[in-house]
Formats: C-alpha cells, sequence, structure tokens
C-alpha cells in the first residue's frame, strides 16, 4: 500500500467498479477498500456443475438463499456477525437487506437485467405530483449510459416505445433468440395490448467492438485505449450455458470482477484491499474528509488512511451506515448531513410473480433452451395513457420479466403437482412428469416504489456488529399506489395465463397488500443520501458530491432520488461513471 | 417426535398403534452408512462460502443417520413412485436413497422439519402393511403396495384417517422426484439436453413451433 492515494473508493460492485475503473483510466491512483474477501470467478465459479453434485441438490438453505451454486460469498439476507434491526415485527414493516462480502459484491450473481431510466423517470413529481424530481434530466445522463453499454456488453433492441429509450447505433449487443414460451407469451400477450420485446442485458451475446469503442469510451487517451481494447479481446462470448447467477468464468456476462477491475488493475493506477471493512469517514479541521478508518477483518487491527477525495460506493444502505456512523463536533448527526436527510427516502422495487401451466406447451420435443443464463424478452411498462387519463388506481409503472422453457431440472422439479396430476405416482407419474416438464411459465413484476417518510434507517442506539460497529435499524412502509400496483400485476399476470390457454395453481393474489414482496426482497434498494438541487433537501448535488463535504461523493443507489421499475444497476454505472468525470475534472482544477 | 405429533399419527392410524409403541423414533437397527448415529442431526452446514466447484456425495458434509430398516422402507417408497420403466431406472437405481439420507440428516431448519415428517411417516408405511398385508412395506408385491399408495396419494381426496399420511406421501414424492430428476438419469428422462457449450443459439427448431401453432402446419 503507497501513502499518496488521489481516491479512496469504499466498496467494489456496480458504483465502486465503475469510479475505479474511470478514475484509474484517466490516471487517478486510487485505493479500493472491500469488506468480503479476495474472489476470482476465472477459478471459483462453478460453471457445468449440476445440482447432483451439490449438497441437497443445490437447493436453498440458511446458508445459501438463492442455493448452493449462487455466486454469493458471505452473505445474504442475513450476514453472520453482522446483524441489522427491524423497528416493528408486523409483516407490512418487513424490510429484509441483502449483502455479499466479496470483491464485485453483489455484482457476481445480479440478474444482469440493465434497462435505462427514460425521460419521465427524472422528472416524476413533475409529472404526478407524488415524490421528488432529479436534479438531472435524461439527457445529461444518456452519454453514460452510451458509455457503460459499450463497456460492459448489452444484448436489447431499439423499439422506440414510450419511456423506454433507444440506445444510438453501436451500443446494443444483437438479443437473442427468443424462447418457445416467450413467442407463445409475446402473441397472446399482444391480444391484452401488452407488447413483448427484447430485454437488456448485460451479456455479450458476440465479441465486444474492440476496434471502435475503446477510441469512444477513452477520447483522447490512448493508453486507456489500448488497455480496454485488449481487455474486450480477453473476454468471451457466451456459449448459451450455465445460469448467470453463478458468475461467469469465461467473462461473458458483466461482474464488476470480470470487467471494471481487471482493466483497471492494468492502468497501475488501482490497489484493492479485500477484508477492510470501512468504520467511518475521518473529517479534517477544514472540514474536508481526510480518509477512512477501517477495520481489517483477518486480525481485528484498526487502520487510517487519507486521499485527496472519498468515494462511498459500500451500496445503499452501507453507505448511509458509514455517514450515520461518521461523527464529529460538526457533523453530529452523522458526516455530511446538516439536511437531516441522510438514511431517509429508502427506496426497492414493487415485486410479485405468478406462475402458470401452459398445456400448448406439454410433451415438446427434447430442445435446448439454455439460452443466455436469463431472461431474453420483457414487457416495458405499457399503460402510460391509461394512467395519464386516470384509469388506474396506482401511480407509476412496472415491467414484466419471464422464463420458461426446459431448464436444467432441480429441486423443485415436479414438486407440489397433484393440482395437475391428481396425485399419481409410479409410472404415471413419470408419464406426467415428462409430459409437464417445461410447460411452466413464471411472471415477475417489477415496478416503481414511491419514496416515503415512513421507509427509512437510522443507527440502532444499542446492537453493533462483531467489529464493534453500530448497525442499521430500519423503518419500512408500502403505500396503497405500491400494493395497488402489486395486485394489478397479479390480475394482469393470471390473465396473460389465461390468454395462453394455461391455468394457476392457486389463483392470483388480488390483495396488494399479500401480494407485495417485503421490502428489500427484490434486492434494489436505493435512497437514503439523495441528489438534489436543494441542499436543505437532499444530501448530494447532481455530481453525487456531498453538499457538506466537497471531497465526499457517494456513488452507488444511495442518491436515487426515484426508483423507477428500470432496476437500478445500469443507472448507478452511468451516475458513477459521471460523477468520476466530474471528479477528474475538478481534480485537474485543483478544486480538489 | 413430539407428543402432539405423535398423538395426531397415532389418531391417523390407531391401527398401528402397538408397532408404532414399540419403535421409537431413530432407536433399532444400526445405521447402514458409517458410523453416523441414528439421532437427530448435530452437524454444522456447509457455511456461507463453500467450495462451489468441488463435487459433494452425501455423506461429505453431514452424517447419514437413516438406519438399514429405514433405508430399506425409503427405498421401496421411493421406488413405488418412480419405479424402472422403458425410459428410465428407478429412484433408488439413480441414488435417490441416499440423496432422501442427505436431506433428513441435514442440520438445516427446513430439512429437520421434514425429517420428523420422513421418519414418522416410512414408520407408519410399515405400520400399515403390517396392519393389512403381515408383511413390511418393502416385502409387499406391486399391488398390495398401491392399496396402500391409493389410499394417500392425493391429499385432496384423501379420507380423514389418512389425512396426516397423505401429507407426508405429498412430501415424500416431492423429494423423490427432485432427487431422480436432477440425477443424470432423471435429466435424460425429461429430454434435458443444455448445460453443453454451443456456438449459437437459435431458438426453438420449426416442429416445435409448429406444434405449439406459432407456425402454420407443415
Amino acid at each position: 500500500m503507497q501513502k499518496n492515494y488521489d481516491v479512496i473508493v469504499v466498496g467494489s460492485g456496480a458504483a465502486g467498479g465503475q469510479s475505479a475503473y474511470t478514475l484509474c483510466m484517466e490516471g487517478a491512483r486510487v485505493l479500493m477498500l472491500e469488506a468480503g474477501r479476495k474472489y476470482s470467478p476465472e477459478s471459483e465459479t462453478p460453471m457445468f456443475q449440476t445440482p447432483d453434485q451439490a449438497p441437497l441438490r443445490g437447493g436453498s438453505t440458511e446458508d445459501k438463499r438463492f442455493g448452493f451454486y449462487d455466486a454469493t460469498v458471505d452473505g445474504g439476507w442475513t450476514v453472520p456477525g453482522e446483524p441489522y434491526v427491524r423497528s416493528t415485527e408486523d409483516p407490512g414493516g418487513r424490510f429484509d437487506w441483502w449483502r455479499a462480502r466479496m470483491l464485485g459484491g453483489r455484482t457476481n450473481h445480479w440478474g444482469r437485467i440493465s434497462l435505462r431510466n427514460g425521460p419521465y423517470d427524472f422528472k416524476p413529481h413533475s409529472r404526478d405530483g407524488l415524490g421528488m424530481d432529479w436534479p438531472i434530466t435524461y439527457d445529461d445522463v444518456a452519454p453514460y449510459y452510451d458509455k457503460v453499454e459499450m463497456l460492459i456488453g448489452v444484448y436489447g433492441a431499439s423499439d422506440g416505445l414510450e419511456n423506454t429509450p433507444n440506445s444510438p447505433s453501436g451500443c446494443l449487443l444483437p438479443p437473442p433468440a427468443p424462447l418457445v414460451s416467450d413467442l407463445l407469451t409475446q402473441q397472446r400477450a399482444a391480444r391484452l395490448g401488452i407488447p413483448i420485446v427484447a430485454v437488456h442485458r448485460a451479456v455479450l451475446t458476440q465479441q465486444l467492438d474492440f476496434r471502435r469503442a475503446p477510441a469512444l469510451l477513452h477520447p483522447g487517451n490512448l493508453k486507456a485505449q489500448k488497455i480496454i481494447a485488449a481487455d474486450m479481446q480477453r473476454r468471451a462470448a457466451c456459449f448459451w450455458a450455465t445460469p448467470c447467477g453463478r458468475g461467469c468464468s469465461i467473462r461473458a456476462n458483466y461482474q464488476s470482477t470480470t470487467v471494471h477491475l481487471p482493466p483497471a488493475s492494468a492502468t497501475g493506477n488501482l490497489h484493492i484491499l479485500t477484508d477492510a471493512m470501512v468504520r467511518e469517514v475521518r473529517l479534517h479541521d477544514s472540514g474536508l474528509a481526510q480518509g477512512v478508518t477501517f477495520i481489517d477483518k483477518t486480525d481485528g487491527s484498526v487502520h487510517s488512511v487519507a486521499a485527496r477525495v472519498v468515494v462511498l460506493a459500500a451500496s445503499a444502505c452501507e453507505t448511509v451506515r458509514i455517514l450515520l456512523n461518521s461523527k464529529s463536533a460538526r457533523f453530529p448527526q452523522g458526516l455530511a448531513n446538516s439536511s437531516g436527510k441522510v438514511g431517509r427516502y429508502l427506496m426497492d422495487t414493487v415485486g410479485s410473480s405468478l406462475s402458470g401451466q401452459i398445456p400448448l406447451l406439454e410433451s415438446l420435443p427434447p430442445q435446448n433452451e439454455d439460452g443466455a443464463g436469463g431472461e431474453h424478452v420483457y414487457a416495458p411498462w405499457w399503460l402510460y395513457q391509461q394512467q395519464h387519463a386516470g384509469k388506474l388506481d396506482f401511480a407509476r409503472g412496472y415491467h414484466i420479466e419471464m422464463g420458461g422453457g426446459k431448464q436444467m431440472p432441480g429441486v423443485g422439479t415436479m414438486k407440489g403437482a397433484e393440482w395437475l396430476t391428481a396425485g399419481s405416482y409410479g409410472r404415471k407419474f413419470k408419464e406426467d412428469a415428462r409430459r409437464y416438464y417445461g410447460s411452466f411459465v413464471g411472471f415477475a413484476g417489477r415496478g416503481e416504489m414511491i419514496p416515503n417518510e415512513q421507509s427509512y434507517c437510522e443507527i440502532d442506539p444499542t446492537v453493533k456488529d462483531k467489529w464493534g460497529i453500530p448497525v442499521l435499524r430500519f423503518h419500512w412502509q408500502w403505500s396503497q399506489h405500491e400494493t395497488r400496483q402489486a395486485a394489478h400485476m397479479q390480475k394482469t399476470f393470471a390473465a396473460i395465463i389465461e390468454a395462453m390457454g394455461g391455468r394457476v395453481k392457486d389463483g392470483p393474489t388480488l390483495d396488494g397488500a399479500r401480494a407485495i414482496s417485503p421490502g428489500g426482497f427484490i434486492i434494489h434498494e436505493v435512497g437514503g443520501a439523495i441528489m438534489g438541487a436543494d441542499k436543505e433537501r437532499s444530501v448530494t448535488n447532481q455530481w453525487c458530491q456531498t453538499w457538506d463535504v466537497k471531497n465526499l461523493f457517494l456513488t452507488d443507489g444511495a442518491v436515487f432520488v426515484s426508483n423507477a421499475d428500470k432496476n437500478p444497476t445500469l443507472t448507478i454505472m452511468a451516475l458513477a461513471w459521471r460523477s468520476a468525470d466530474r471528479i477528474l475534472d475538478l481534480m485537474r482544477r485543483k478544486e480538489l | 417426535m413430539d407428543r402432539r405429533r405423535t398423538l395426531q399419527w397415532m389418531l391417523a392410524a390407531s391401527a398401528a398403534m402397538p408397532l408404532l409403541a414399540r419403535r421409537v423414533l431413530g432407536e433399532g437397527e444400526p445405521a447402514a452408512h458409517g458410523e453416523g448415529a441414528p439421532v437427530a442431526p448435530t452437524a454444522h452446514g456447509y457455511g456461507t462460502d463453500p467450495d462451489l466447484t468441488k463435487i459433494y456425495h452425501p455423506g461429505d458434509l453431514w452424517p447419514l443417520t437413516l438406519t438399514r430398516a429405514q433405508r430399506r422402507t425409503a427405498a421401496a417408497l421411493c421406488d413405488a413412485i418412480i419405479p424402472a420403466d422403458t425410459h428410465s431406472v428407478s429412484a433408488s437405481g439413480a441414488g435417490v436413497v441416499d440423496f432422501l439420507d442427505e436431506w433428513v440428516s441435514a442440520p438445516y431448519p427446513a430439512q429437520h422439519e421434514d425429517r420428523a415428517l420422513i421418519l414418522e411417516g416410512l414408520l407408519w408405511m410399515d405400520a400399515e402393511s403390517s396392519r393389512r398385508f403381515a408383511k413390511q412395506f418393502a416385502d409387499l408385491g406391486e399391488s398390495s403396495q398401491h392399496a396402500i399408495c391409493d389410499d394417500v396419494c392425493y391429499e385432496k381426496k384423501a379420507q380423514p384417517q389418512f389425512a396426516v399420511a397423505a401429507r407426508f406421501f405429498a412430501r415424500y414424492r416431492d423429494l423423490t422426484a427432485g432427487g431422480f430428476y436432477t440425477s443424470p438419469e432423471g435429466r435424460k428422462d425429461l429430454g434435458y439436453v443444455g448445460n453443453v457449450p454451443l456456438l449459437k443459439f437459435s431458438g426453438p427448431p420449426p416442429e416445435v413451433l409448429r406444434k405449439v401453432g406459432l407456425i402454420p402446419p407443415a
């Protein structure tokens, strides 16, 4: 470890990875601190392992909530030795916090869905009077969406649908062919006026354009262009096997560990410290951030490091936690919290799902439907006009993710099939299994939650983690906009399944409060240190720079002012790149 | 077996009471595999950072705990559910008994709950076989096995005295299917042909689209 870093980046996921990438490629010396262990997707990813090679056939357990082969290390909705607190036992106030303690964080296992926010999504309050507007517009972020898509590799198409931006030519890779269940869904959903189009996912359906893209990503920077061109050639295209949630040893999908960190490291400007649990940001007498204090988890020792700039990219809630735990005479309520807004306006995504059995898809001949290791198609929100005309009982929209096909059988294959088989066993059961395998389709809604005053986090006055760091206490409440939206999802999914000639086991759940997943379940938590145009009502300016401490930047989802139905990761990266450009600019001008 | 559950089962199968009373859960024959004690599992799970690239077998991470007698009944029942046919081997032929043993021996709460249901259910199967045919379930011919299974195979239609046994049977069938269809033999039986690298992904072939009606008949 050297002494003179330009920037300390806390966190190594989508935000930390992007911040470090941009800063290092443009010449800044970066120290990255990651609370989890070192992780190497090339050697650690179980690519072709089958469930029979795993304990309990790979099923979910307390240790691995998404199944044995999920990439998450030392994580989940609980992390040993790192508790958090809920303010209530009431199920409606439940919030669960998913963390990963590994290099690359949650980018190693995420769904890779990479949707751009649209113009409406940055100005929601102006459209319906709810929530708040961002201090930026779509046009401010669009060039960064272009860059991130070109860098990480995103498949998809530009369909010209409302508030669903097209990407300029050269940004997207070709989408994969739809599965037969996708095509049938598309045909039948069209009768209901629901458009099904190619989803955007961060998976290489072909090699990146290493000849053209580097100069667009790093104009005038030949060293950076050379590094990224070489790295793009080392990433393989998808070979149409193995689920993305395991990670990808051939680097065909985006994870920070396979896309951001290798080229950033190749510059020689990045130093990564793993097992470094940041406790607080230290404040200099001048009012600037001096550096951070962290605990080396391998031996419990406490260290301080300094730099010109501190970037918190620890994930929305962890960033909030670090700020609130960084108390000083100047900031008795936590660092950069003169507005009192740190911890406020925590949001997740509205989630609800339903699956159906489709007789038309029964007993189809064997075919390989592994595909791109995740969704190929989706339905963007399609009811802007009806909503505008006051025909819906909730604000904001959702998109529909969907899946089907003859996926690799799992420990739940034929589970609970009595409703179809009338309790068959013996040779008849085996016939039934052949008949029904691959005949199910699943729909999951992912919708916008409007920020509210009842959903926030703060430091619990008593509970500490095993490092002695005070932990978060969560307060959570959905509004009727969210619960009604969840009910609408259920009705819609049931209608699509019916239009496909299918059936639903227990029927849709029409009570929205029961249909909605608990807070945190969709793992899209954002907000907590929102950006704004007014320093009395926000924590950062439009550059993710805190109003109170000018060399402190927050580049993760904490700055989100709203949580559009577009899934946050692509926007996190676009904003982190934009923020890093600002940091570089201010450093060049000696303002930092 | 806690008292409330014991009572439920005994009411459900009152004719089998003498046998149930004689055989307390987990006692009896020695373990068939290793020296795993036939008691509720106390081992630890695989933790939050297991080696994902390694190949695991039942018994590698925690001791298997079923007795020889339990495994014998377990094998007979899973083969009644998934017998050999012209497509594939039976459940036990694909290693499902080892999987079930791994499952009920696992140190996780969900599996622990299944353990109680399954061990009691296996006892019930033998008790019911003894009551009706004076034999253990594994010693019955197919038609006698089916006579019992027919009464418990469909939870919704089961007579009240078979309600608990039907709940057991449904769970046991789920696990048997989960074990079988994740085995190489089961995957092949279902016609799963993925998990191989491809140069190109072309989507569904015309015969599939035709069958679903997405393109006109040839």
